[in-house]
């Protein structure tokens, strides 16, 4: 197909080049610098869509990022991206587009027959239709619904694309690279203030492009060419194109999304899109302002276009949107459309003014009818002729229409601020509490005219910088003249008796305003959630105020007291893909890696996650056939001879001050001012409300250095309580923190031949015999002739073990060494399963057990909590109901019939009662096979547990294998006496 | 939000952890007659203004410096910033 649209001569565009695209398949073809949507009117491609609810044949209204209709799908597979504005996107060599919406051809869609059932469609429709009967919805009417609405589909495949984040700092933010953007950048950037300016648009300039106003006596669309040579010459300014600010935050935030790549056939290896974060000083909001239509019958044929986009159509794409095209306006600026068509030599048969009045410019040769409006068009897929109010006939292919401009105010109340209403405009402004560091400039002000557009926007820059010690620069403002802007408050023609469109988007006519007026639904949020008026992609950027303007009509109110919805970020979509950025998927969060990770991925280590660590899980060897023979090898091998384990996951804090001890005494509920150097103890932190919030060891390396050890889950949370307790509780105390979790490697070597093998690692000069080097002691010593370690003797397995701790850059080689001399002795590497397994046969709390529901009592810990000393929780874990007798209590569970396998999160119930919650003892909290002892274990909490040993209950699971039989017994499976870990 | 940090400048408030009432400085006395009173109102009892509202700020990814912010909850105003530490000292609290 030839662009047989394409006026000869002049517009933005790059004839030399051109750019072949196909639209539902057929092959078009445009130019550089052409959007989607000008390349389709160039090829005469008028009809691009079907509505929402009605599937209405629609073309394109606009020619920006407000754009209702012209929604379509852009590229295939994955890559595919519904609900895309052709007005805004970028041409590319190979652009597939398809249009969305319809059921068979976009010609002929199946659906439309959906429009001969308007009268019953109206605001409101599906909530008073489909309440009834109520198991219908979700089996019929909402899956019909869905299938006959909706807008584009997703590709229901993983992005392929990249996204990004970025920060960016300015002194001044200039929001809009229009004529009132590009004159406060240059004042800016003149005086230099470091200045971003950011523009949706891929050329900046705005409205220059689209007029043929004049600035300092060339072309507008020139001197912003030369304004933005200037400013891209500038060091200290940062031009931001295909950028669009979409949110303004707090304190001179706002949230920038840059489309980097959306304009080319392949992104080549660069992020999609970047969301940026600008830190601004000051902001000029200079966003422009967007026409809005007039509402009549059959007001949304394709080939009805607001005034303003025809001219952008044809100064800027030199495309002409019809052949034959009549203007309908309320207001002076309609007639520059009716000027400029003509000019570019489209037959323009009639200015149709709904004011008695002279013309505003002198037009020989167009037809001036006064006081007149469109009653109804004619032409199912694209206008053919119009009906005026007088009923005469009007054949044309085009018609222009200009119901005012809106200044876009979005950004201005995006802090609640609501703009204020002016009569002169007819239109709202930023009015009361604007974001703070903001200010407004040009057409987004009110400043609808060119002269007055430059000059505030070089006027409020000036004033901005100041504020920051900028000296303005003293260089000439650009010279224009002001347009005629005359305008009547006119908002649709009450003769029609068709539907006439406000929200294109949705589907929402005159009629259904006035029937959610009469069924009470006046507010201006009601009236937007009864009709679904401003919903969707564009946000009513052009239906919006008609609209309100029609219910304040029907209320008898003002527009100001009738009011707007509220504007809420992002000013235009902004895709999720962008908001996730990088974090999608295994980079969603960092990983932290232990120092033997490398080790244990070569050694058959499955790993899982814990906290943000990566923890070898168990160590498979050939043969094995599930991870239960891993893990009851590591259980068996460990307490038959040594196993090992990298603990370096578990919180370290490193204490130390004349007042760690006392501290200490603050932040455990059990004491700590008796514990001797060289010493570690358990010890165990409440919540304030009493509640166990964290437990692990604390060793004594000198009179005024702690180490304390908090769980891997809860390392974070501790030394931030921690700091807590130290600035704001006690903030006198000579007490300083550090964590050192990454600072050292730590490793559990735990078994009967434990000490036998670190004899043989520990330098000589260090005596670890358990004379010397009891149960419970810790010391300073060196490896290997010399490394630094810390060594520590506690068991978490029950075990004769030790724990040691070198400087982590030692660590990958500490795993080596100990592997290396635990050889003769059969040495296994173990990972958290056969942990978790080993603590629960010595009956051991976790995090099962510390759940935050939980106290001392509970636990069995309850004489721990002093009484005689001040520390965080132990008053509230007095209160009676947290101490009383009949509480549940720690134990430990077996079941009856050894084959039996237990389930964590079964509830008992005594024998012979119902299995409610009425007569619930307890819960299961940690189960385990014991490799140990050969049938299934268990921990959990039972009601007076501590008395009721030996008494079978039963453990109830209505979810998975309804109940068992269970006996109570001491939570400490093996060697309850505690002779192995102090061997 | 922007915190202006005392010792640091400006700082994003993504760098900080957010705790609420800086009334959870004023920890009751556990002496006192009426302790087990106290301790509840203090760990359950929050006031909510709307309006400027005193409260803590923790420096997680930056100095760890716990911070006493005053902010109005409907505007999101920062007219003061504080060490907690300074704060909680000049209301009496030592070791």
């Amino acid at each position: 197909m030839t662009q047989q649209y394409r006026i000869k001569g002049g517009g933005q565009i790059d004839r030399s080049t051109d750019i072949a695209f196909t639209f539902n398949g057929k092959a078009m073809k445009g130019h550089p610098g052409d959007t989607l949507a000008s390349a389709l009117l160039a090829n005469g491609q008028r009809l691009v869509g079907r509505s929402f609810k009605y599937h209405r044949p629609r073309g394109i209204l606009t020619a920006g990022s407000e754009e209702p209709n012209a929604l379509v799908q852009l590229r295939s597979g994955a890559h595919q991206e519904p609900n895309t504005r052709a007005t805004t996107v970028e041409l590319f060599e190979g652009l597939a587009a398809t249009s969305q919406n319809h059921r068979g051809s976009l010609e002929f869609d199946l659906m439309a027959a959906t429009d001969l059932l308007s009268p019953f469609l109206a605001a409101g429709f599906y909530y008073k239709t489909f309440m009834w009967p109520r198991a219908f919805w979700e089996k019929l009417y909402e899956p019909v619904i869905r299938a006959s609405a909706g807008l584009g589909r997703l590709s229901m495949q993983e992005d392929p694309d990249r996204y990004d984040k970025g920060f960016v700092h300015c002194d001044l933010l200039v929001i809009g690279a229009g004529p009132a953007g590009l004159a406060a950048a240059l004042a800016a950037g003149r005086a230099g203030a470091r200045v971003i300016l950011a523009d949706e648009d891929f050329t900046p300039g705005g409205r220059l492009n689209a007029e043929t106003l004049s600035i300092d006596d060339m072309p507008g669309a020139d001197w912003a060419t030369q304004a933005v040579a200037q400013l891209t010459a500038m060091d200290n300014v940062r031009l931001m194109i295909r950028s669009t600010v979409y949110g303004a935050y707090d304190h001179g935030v706002y949230g920038l999304l840059e489309r980097c790549t959306d304009h080319l056939p392949d992104p080549g290896g660069k992020p999609r899109q970047i969301l940026w974060r600008v830190y601004s000083r000051r902001a000029v909001l200079a966003a422009g302002s967007t026409e809005r239509p007039i509402a009549f019958g059959n007001n949304d044929r394709p080939g009805i276009m607001l005034a303003g986009a025809m001219r952008t159509y044809v100064n800027r794409f030199a495309v002409a949107p019809g052949q034959r095209i009549a203007v309908f306006t309320n207001n002076d600026d309609g007639w520059r459309t009716a000027a400029d068509l003509s000019a570019a030599g489209i037959d323009v048969p009639a200015v149709i003014d709904s004011r008695d009045a002279l013309p505003p410019i002198d037009l020989p040769g167009i037809r001036h009818v006064r006081g007149a409006g469109v009653v109804d068009t004619v032409g199912r897929k694209g206008v053919r002729s119009i009906t005026l109010t007088d009923g005469q006939m009007i054949p044309v292919d085009g018609l222009a229409v200009s119901g005012g401009w809106n200044p876009n105010v979005h950004l201005t109340c995006h802090q609640r601020g609501r703009p204020a209403w002016r009569d002169d405009i007819n239109a709202f402004v930023p009015g009361g509490t604007l974001p703070p560091g903001m200010a407004v400039a040009g057409a987004a002000n009110g400043a609808l005219t060119l002269a007055a557009a430059l000059a505030e926007g070089r006027a409020t820059a000036n004033a901005q910088i100041k504020e920051l010690g900028f000296k303005p620069s003293r260089a000439a403002a650009p010279r224009a003249e002001d347009e005629p802007r005359e305008s009547a408050p006119f908002w649709y023609v009450r003769e029609s008796t068709k539907r006439a469109w406000l929200d294109q988007q949705n589907d929402v006519t005159v009629k259904d305003v006035k029937l959610s007026y009469q069924e009470g639904f006046r507010a201006v949020e009601h009236l937007k959630r009864y009709t679904t008026l401003g919903m969707a992609t564009d946000q009513g950027k052009t239906a919006n105020i008609p609209a309100l303007a029609i219910m304040a009509e029907c209320t008898g109110k003002t527009i100001p007291e009738t009011g707007t919805t509220i504007f809420r970020p992002p000013y235009t979509p902004v895709p999720m893909g962008a908001l996730a950025g990088r974090a999608r998927g295994r980079d969603f969060r960092p990983f932290r890696l232990t120092p033997s990770h490398d080790w244990a991925k070569a050694n058959g280590a499955t790993f899982v996650e814990a906290g943000n660590w990566l923890r070898a899980q168990w160590y498979a060897r050939p043969g094995e056939q599930g991870w239960r023979d891993s893990v009851d090898r590591e259980v068996l091998m460990t307490r038959k001879s040594v196993g090992i384990c990298d603990v370096t996951t578990l919180g370290k804090i490193d204490i130390q001050g004349r007042d760690a001890g006392a501290f200490l005494n603050k932040v455990y509920c059990n004491g700590f001012a008796t514990l001797a150097v060289g010493k570690v103890r358990y010890g165990l932190m409440l919540r304030e409300d009493g509640i166990a919030y964290d437990d692990g060891t604390t060793a004594r390396l000198a009179d005024n250095h702690y180490v304390m050890t908090t769980t891997t889950a809860n390392a974070v949370l501790v030394f931030r309580r921690l700091e807590f307790a130290r600035q704001c509780l006690w903030p006198d105390m000579d007490v300083h923190l550090i964590s050192t979790t990454d600072g050292w490697a730590q490793f559990a070597v735990a078994g009967p031949n434990a000490r036998a093998l670190l004899r043989k690692v520990v330098d000589s000069d260090h005596d670890i015999s358990n004379a010397a080097f009891p149960f419970m002691g810790c010391a300073e010593i060196t490896v290997c002739g010399g490394t630094p370690a810390r060594l520590f003797r506690i068991s978490f397995s029950g075990e004769l073990a030790f724990e040691i701790a070198v400087p982590a850059r030692f660590g990958h080689s500490m795993m080596d060494v100990l592997m290396e001399a635990g050889r003769e002795f059969d040495a296994v590497p173990y990972g958290t399963e056969a942990l978790g397994v080993m603590r629960i046969e010595k009956g051991h709390a976790a995090g099962n057990e510390l759940n935050g529901q939980t106290t001392a009592h509970n636990l069995g810990m309850g004489r721990m909590v002093s009484q005689k000393k001040d520390c965080i929780g132990n008053v509230l874990s007095q209160r009676p109901e947290m101490i009383r007798d009949d509480a549940v209590k720690l134990v430990g569970l077996r079941p009856v019939n050894r084959a039996d396998k237990l389930i964590a999160g079964s509830h008992f119930i005594n024998r012979g009662d119902d299995a409610t919650m009425d007569n619930d003892q307890g819960w299961m909290t940690s189960v385990a096979y014991s490799p140990s002892l050969g049938h299934s274990i268990g921990l959990g909490f039972v009601k007076s547990g501590d008395t009721r040993q030996g008494e079978i209950i039963r453990a109830v699971n209505p979810l998975k294998t309804g109940e068992i039989e269970v006996e109570i017994v001491s939570a400490h499976f093996i060697d309850p006496e505690g002779e192995r870990l102090r061997a | 939000m922007i915190i202006p940090h005392p010792l640091l400048g400006p700082r994003d408030a993504a760098e900080f952890v957010y705790l609420g009432d800086a009334a959870l400085i004023d920890r009751p006395d556990w002496q006192a007659e009426d302790a087990l009173a106290a301790f509840h109102d203090y760990g359950y009892l929050r006031d909510n203004p709307a309006g400027p509202h005193k409260e803590l700020w923790y420096h997680e990814q930056g100095d760890r410096s716990w911070l006493v912010v005053t902010r109005d909850t409907t505007t999101h105003e920062i007219t003061a910033v504080e060490l907690a530490r300074d704060v909680a000292r000049s209301r009496g609290r030592s070791a």
